[in-house]
Order: structure tokens, then sequence, then C-alpha cells
């Protein structure tokens, strides 16, 4: 078997919490096509440069730690091959996320998110047809089976989104999926006007990029419609006349 | 620390680099509202003459009939189709209608966009 090895350039914003602006730095790297740009981060840091710091802990998509933009695209990093964002000889840009702060190099904070998607209280484990959006199609054998909500909490909609850019305020894709799935699965706790106000369901603007990116297929930019139309019944409920606490 | 969400990120806005389909419709809705919103000033600057006297308005119009404020008008034709077809694909799914096919939505839309901006332009044009 021949092995194949790509000689690539990784550029990386340099900074850490107190510095105001990043200062680029580009590494080069051996590297088969077929590894991932986890590896090659981690090969940086083991071969060259030990203060290069960066998130990551399960390799397989599980954890949600190791979301990075990678030539400006939000990217779980430890499943994007090399060969599927850049060439033999090529150039890759290697950023944190957007939308967070950055605590030093590739990490970024992340509290405020999850903290927000805990206010959400969303379910840890719930059955397929709970968990599934209405369009979604179920098969009825498995319908009932429980599973593992899929949002991993990698925060790549909060990166991708173009709202989250601009309004600190804003809840955010990952948290407003939270709450729909909450509610899905009927969860007491899970309050749906959390979603009502102009930080929540109403100032997405449908740009869908949190869906587009999402690691998980939990397309919370779907989610969010589906909390608006829930809203609107509710509010419509209350308008005239009914009690609709929820839709 | 950087990178915090900013009304300074605007412009990020306007960039599609890396970003799916459906940022197209966010990106163009944005411009063409600029852009109407642009027109609605002029518009009521014009209206503003007719304050000023039959004489300054009439030098307005005459000005105006310059063919590159055709192409202006062409514009403003192409931004309201624009954002009003796409207003409709983004209220529709805000009720939850069609969310699956928003972007063949999108796509839809974009395509009688550009029929009926190419139907104006040969209209506006076409005898010239």
């Amino acid at each position: 078997m021949i092995e194949i090895t790509w000689k690539i350039t990784i550029r990386i914003p340099r900074q850490r919490q107190d510095e105001i602006s990043a200062e680029w730095q580009d590494f080069s790297v051996e590297i088969s096509p077929d590894e991932t740009v986890l590896d090659a981060v981690e090969k940086i840091w083991a071969f060259q440069d030990h203060t290069l710091t960066f998130r990551h802990a399960c390799h397989h998509s599980t954890c949600g730690a190791c979301g990075m933009r990678v030539n400006g695209v939000e990217k779980l990093t430890c499943i994007t091959p090399i060969r599927e964002v850049t060439r033999n000889n090529g150039t890759l840009r290697v950023e944190p996320l957007r939308n967070f702060p950055v605590v030093s190099d590739l990490v970024v904070d992340l509290s405020r998110f999850f903290e927000d998607i805990e206010r959400m209280h969303p379910p840890q484990v719930a059955t397929n047809r709970q968990d599934n959006l209405l369009y979604e199609p179920v098969a009825d054998e498995s319908a009932n089976l429980e599973r593992l909500v899929d949002c991993i909490e990698c925060g790549l909609c909060v990166s991708a989104c173009p709202v989250a850019l601009t309004d600190n305020e804003y809840l955010g894709p990952a948290s407003l999926a939270a709450l729909q799935q909450a509610l899905a699965a009927s969860i007491d706790t899970a309050e749906i006007d959390l979603a009502d106000h102009h930080t929540g369901a109403w100032r997405c603007h449908s740009a869908f990029e949190c869906s587009a990116v999402c690691p998980s297929n939990v397309e919370p930019g779907y989610r969010i419609m589906d909390l608006r139309k829930q809203l609107m019944q509710k509010n419509f409920k209350q308008w005239f006349g009914g009690k609709g606490k929820r839709a | 620390m950087k990178s915090t969400p900013s009304s300074k990120n605007f412009y990020q806005w306007f960039d599609p680099r890396g970003r799916s389909i459906s940022s197209w419709g966010f990106i163009i809705n944005r411009i063409t509202a600029l852009g109407l919103s642009l027109y609605f000033i002029l518009h009521l600057i014009m209206l503003g003459q007719l304050t000023q006297g039959q004489q300054a308005y009439d030098g307005f119009i005459a000005l105006v009939k310059n063919p590159i404020f055709a192409v202006g008008e062409l514009l403003v034709i192409a931004a309201g189709v624009l954002h009003g077809i796409n207003g409709v694909r983004i209220g529709l799914t805000s009720f939850g209608i069609g969310v699956r096919y928003q972007v063949m939505m999108l796509i839809f839309g974009a395509v009688i966009s550009a029929g009926i901006i190419i139907f104006f332009g040969f209209r506006m044009f076409g005898g010239v």
C-alpha cells in the first residue's frame, strides 16, 4: 500500500485573552490527506509548538470540543479530512469559532453558550417520535425507541449565524433548538416564553447557516421556525380569548 | 477578548464566502432593503422639489429622463421584486410552512424574479 503524504501550510491566528489583535503564524506540516484537520493541529502542537492551545477530546464527533473555522467555514475538525479542505502544497486557514470570546489561540469561551442551553432544559434522551421534526419520517417500529438527543453542543451554529455576529443578546440557534426539543419532549420545565422575545426566536433572520454547518443534523434553523409557529399559535390564542399557555 | 458579537461586524453579513445557498437569500434581502431605503429617501427629495415651484420640479424631471436614471429605475424594480418574493419565502417559513423546501423556494423565487426583471428590462429598453 502506497502511503501518500502532502505538504501543507496551516495558518493559525495566535492570540491571548488580553491581546487586542491576533498575529497569524504559518506552520508547515507533512500529513496524509486522509488524516483530519485536528490531526494536523495536534502534529503542530506535538512537533513544532507546545504553546499552541486548542480543544479536543473524543476524536469521533461526539464531544463537540474541536469546532473551529477551516478556511472560513465552521467544521468539526476531528471529522474533516485534509483532502476535503485543501490540496497538496496548499494552505489551510484554521481559526477559532466566531461570536465567542477568544480565550487563547483556537480556544473560545463557551460558558455562556452552555448556560443558555441549560436554561432551556433540553432532554438528554428522547424517543425518536418526540425528537423528530414533524416533516421527518419516523419508522413506526422505531418510534418509541429511545436515543440520545443529537446536539453535541459544539457551537458551530452560533459561529455561522450572521445574527449572532452582531447581537450579543441573541439566544442563538443551539439554545432555541434545545428549547424546541424540550417542548417536543413535553418537559414540564421548558418555557416557550423564553423564545418569545426580540432576542429569541423572533431575532432569527432565516439565513439557515446554523442548519448548513450543524455536524449532527439537529437542523436548528428548522427548529426555530417550528418555535415561531408554536409562538404564533400561542399568541393568537391569547389575543383572541383562548388560554394558549402552550401551543 | 476578541471575536465577541458586535454591531461593528455587520459588514460580514455581506461576505458569502464559505456560506450556504440560504445565505444568498439573507444577503440579497439586506442589500435590496438598503437599496430600497435609499430610493425611498431620494423619492422624498424628488417630491420635495414640488415645494420649490414648477420650474425646479420640471428641471429635476428633465434630469431624471437621462438613461442612467432608467437603469436606476430598473434596479429599483429588481430590488423590489427580489425583496418581495424572498420576503414571501421568509414569511411562509416563519409560519412553519415549507421549511424543508426553503432552499428550493429560494431558487424558484430567484428564477421567477429574474424572469420579471428581464421582462421589465425589455419593456424599458427593448425599444431603444
